[in-house]
């Protein structure tokens, strides 16, 4: 574990079955990612490593449960190393000014994807030699693979400007195989500007992610969508993953709310007040402009894009009560699945085999996940108690994250926290324990990193971390932010 | 000698008697100064300017004077002996200028008529007394946490509601469903969709007509109260009533 940004405080508040999960992931995580790395090559990537890891998990949710045992500490005693990867910063490779600033850009970026994606152990840039290579002539192996800084990777490169031309090249070595080194070598050009020099530093950093991680897609490139009130109103907003290039997306000045961008990323659907009351609408980020969507009437909200895209879920009132519905993405020919009694909102659809649909129901009262064939039967209840909404499928198809209130009542005032339920086992997993309220998680599309809202720090803001509860990052800083919504590439 | 000496008493005697005599004769007056001219009579004018107003709109006066040393106008006080004042009087008035002066006292009058304008046409009263009662009657519904029944202690207002409303068949209402700040936000949208639904069917059971009333959740959208306490969330857990202009 390594102790990486997990204080000792967090882990003495953690409980039994978080810890078991943490120590079995995390070992397993470890040997999967080092198996590429030492081949030098992706042969063994795209194994679905990561699925595994989950089934790995599911079962230890449960042999926790039966033997749950007391957490000492993660990390060496695993036995398991993680790949220690330097990462110099880039040097310039001309002499324009305008390198000093897209240098610090790029190299603060790639740092950072490298950093968050819970793959390697970065080595400490204090333990670097004061020569950094910008060339791979210029690397010093012995300087790199032996202590202090002992890292078995290197990543290294150059950026320059040279006629309003950014160009960045970028370099993997496996520093101890200093016969062949080169696992990886990049060159990325483009128009000079901030911008470029974050996506390049994105690519770059998903290509280390892909190689070091057992055949990860990278979500460096990704999108979060979100709720944000920073305008006066609730309007849509959007992000980079790490929380850069935030922008306005609707001008309604009314309110806006649970984005959910389409499988293709393409379109943005939302629920927003209109004059006729909550409606599901749409928005085309090719067009840049609201799309026509049909209004129901009653109270519609929170929409849910089947995998591939054709269906829409979401709920409606327009027959009395709030119940799921699915139609096309288009809006037509949608078909009530529920008939309890009691509000049922939040539909989510399993992204794996597109057949099942998770959602919450008050029909017993306080609001508990449930799921359900995508036809409307087989409806099961997964939360035995407590307070439960938000429910999100993993795109593995095998869990869920929601925000629960475990134990609700007057006296026992829980915290909203976001937990991990095995679908198969009912065996959960508590992801947050820090304290406010946490809700809304949203999975990355590499199934490792999971998006939410929290007002530990004192507003509602948005937050991303790993699976397992680590890795914590604030995102947003500005207003009050909600409802995050991860794109799927 | 004796004689003349007689003859001198006799002499003086009448010489006194004569100045005596004289004496007392009123003497003849001096002839008198020239008396001063009598000082000429004040002159004295006043007049206004329209003669007719409207209600709210002011005339202006003016008058002038002269031998006066003294000048008032009824209503307006002592004026200069020359001048003019802008009036809006709210009634019909006649200005009565009083100048006095050594030779005399003049006065003039000046008539200001003062027609009232058109009443307004009436407020729409009817509207607003509706309001006006909506707003003194209309009790809005509360509601226990995560529940939408209408609870026993508010189906006075309930029915004190629907028979407003049965009174006033004009009005028309919108039911805002609201909920406190501790659940989530899309169910609690559904949850305040479902107590706008509650306290509209009890008014539609009570025997008001469904198509008067609108119904909108606000969740925790729009709380009445900021407060993270229990005081301040059943106040946010309500179906609140608005008047439908």
């Amino acid at each position: 574990m390594k102790g990486t940004g997990l204080s000792t405080y967090e882990f003495l508040r953690s409980n039994t079955y978080r810890a078991t999960m943490l120590a079995h992931t995390k070992s397993f995580l470890l040997k999967r990612m080092d198996k590429p790395a030492r081949a030098g090559g992706r042969q063994a990537a795209r194994s679905g490593g990561f699925a595994h890891a989950f089934v790995l998990l599911a079962c230890c949710l449960v042999s926790s449960v039966a033997g749950a045992q007391d957490w000492v500490k993660t990390g060496t005693s695993l036995g398991v190393a993680q790949v220690r990867l330097a990462v110099a910063d880039f040097k310039p490779a001309t002499n324009d000014p305008a390198n000093a600033a897209l240098l610090k850009t790029f190299n603060d970026t790639l740092w950072n994807d490298l950093d968050v994606s819970g793959v390697v152990e970065l080595v400490s840039k204090s333990f670097y030699p004061l020569q950094v290579p910008g060339q791979p002539p210029e690397v010093n192996f012995l300087a790199w693979n032996a202590p202090p800084p002992n890292a078995a990777m290197l990543a290294f490169g150059n950026l320059g400007v040279a006629g309003g031309r950014l160009t960045v090249q970028g370099w993997l070595f496996d520093v101890k195989n200093i016969q062949s080194p080169q696992i990886l070598g990049k060159q990325y050009s483009d128009a000079a500007s901030d911008a470029a020099a974050r996506v390049m530093a994105h690519k770059f950093a998903d290509e280390i992610i892909f190689r070091l991680g057992g055949g990860i897609q990278g979500i460096a490139e990704t999108q979060i969508y979100f709720v944000s009130d920073r305008s006066g109103h609730k309007e849509i907003w959007a992000m980079d993953y790490d929380g850069s290039n935030q922008h306005q997306i609707t001008h309604l000045g009314s309110i806006a709310l649970s984005p959910r961008i389409s499988p293709d990323g393409s379109r943005l659907a939302f629920s927003a007040l209109t004059k006729t009351g909550w409606e599901i609408m749409m928005y085309s980020l090719d067009l840049n402009r609201a799309v026509g969507f049909p209004h129901f009437g009653g109270t519609n909200l929170s929409p849910a894009w089947s995998a591939d895209g054709t269906k829409m879920a979401f709920s409606s009132s327009r027959s009395g009560e709030s119940e799921i519905y699915v139609g096309d993405a288009s809006g037509g020919n949608s078909r009530r699945l529920t008939t309890d009694k009691g509000p049922d909102v939040s539909p989510v659809w399993n992204r794996k085999t597109n057949g099942q649909i998770g959602f919450v129901s008050g029909r017993t009262g306080l609001p508990q996940i449930y799921t359900m064939e995508a036809d409307g039967t087989n409806q099961q209840r997964m939360t035995d108690q407590g307070y439960a909404v938000s429910p999100n499928w993993s795109p593995n198809g095998q869990f869920l994250t929601f925000a629960w209130v475990r134990k609700y009542g007057p006296g026992d005032p829980g915290a909203l926290d976001l937990y991990l339920m095995d679908i198969a086992s009912k065996q959960w997993v508590q992801l947050t324990h820090d304290g406010g309220k946490n809700d809304f998680p949203s999975w990355s599309p590499d199934g490792r990193h999971i998006v939410f809202q929290s007002n530990r720090s004192g507003s509602l803001q948005i937050w991303s971390m790993l699976a397992d509860g680590t890795k914590l990052q604030q995102l947003t800083f500005t207003g009050r932010n909600t409802q995050p919504n991860w794109s799927w590439k | 000698m004796k004689q003349s000496s007689m003859k001198w008493v006799v002499l003086i005697f009448a010489l006194s008697a004569l100045l005596m005599l004289g004496a007392c004769k009123k003497k003849a007056a001096p002839p008198p100064p020239p008396p001063p001219p009598p000082p000429p009579a004040p002159t004295a004018s006043i007049s206004v300017a329209p003669a007719t107003i409207q209600a709210g709109q002011s005339g202006t006066l003016t008058w002038q004077t002269s031998n006066a040393t003294d000048v008032s106008i009824d209503g307006v006080g002592a004026v200069q002996p020359n001048g003019s004042q802008s009036v809006s009087p709210t009634d019909s008035t006649t200005y009565h200028l009083t100048a006095k002066g050594a030779g005399g006292t003049q006065e003039a009058t000046a008539r200001l008529t003062v027609t009232q304008p058109p009443p307004p046409p009436p407020p729409p009263t009817p509207t607003v007394t509706d309001e006006d009662l909506f707003s003194q009657n209309i009790k809005d519904v509360y509601f226990d946490y995560d529940k939408s029944d209408i609870r026993g202690d508010q189906q006075s207002s309930v029915q004190a509601d629907s028979q407003f409303l049965a009174q006033h068949t004009n009005i028309n209402i919108t039911i805002e469903g609201h909920c406190d700040e501790r659940g989530s936000t899309d169910y609690n949208l559904a949850l305040g969709d479902q107590r706008a639904s509650a306290v509209k069917s009890a008014l539609v059971a009570a025997g008001v007509n469904a198509s008067r009333i609108k119904t909108i959740s606000y969740g925790k959208e729009k709380p009445f109260c900021s407060e993270s306490n229990e005081a301040c969330w059943q106040q946010n857990r309500r179906g609140h009533f608005v008047y439908q202009k």
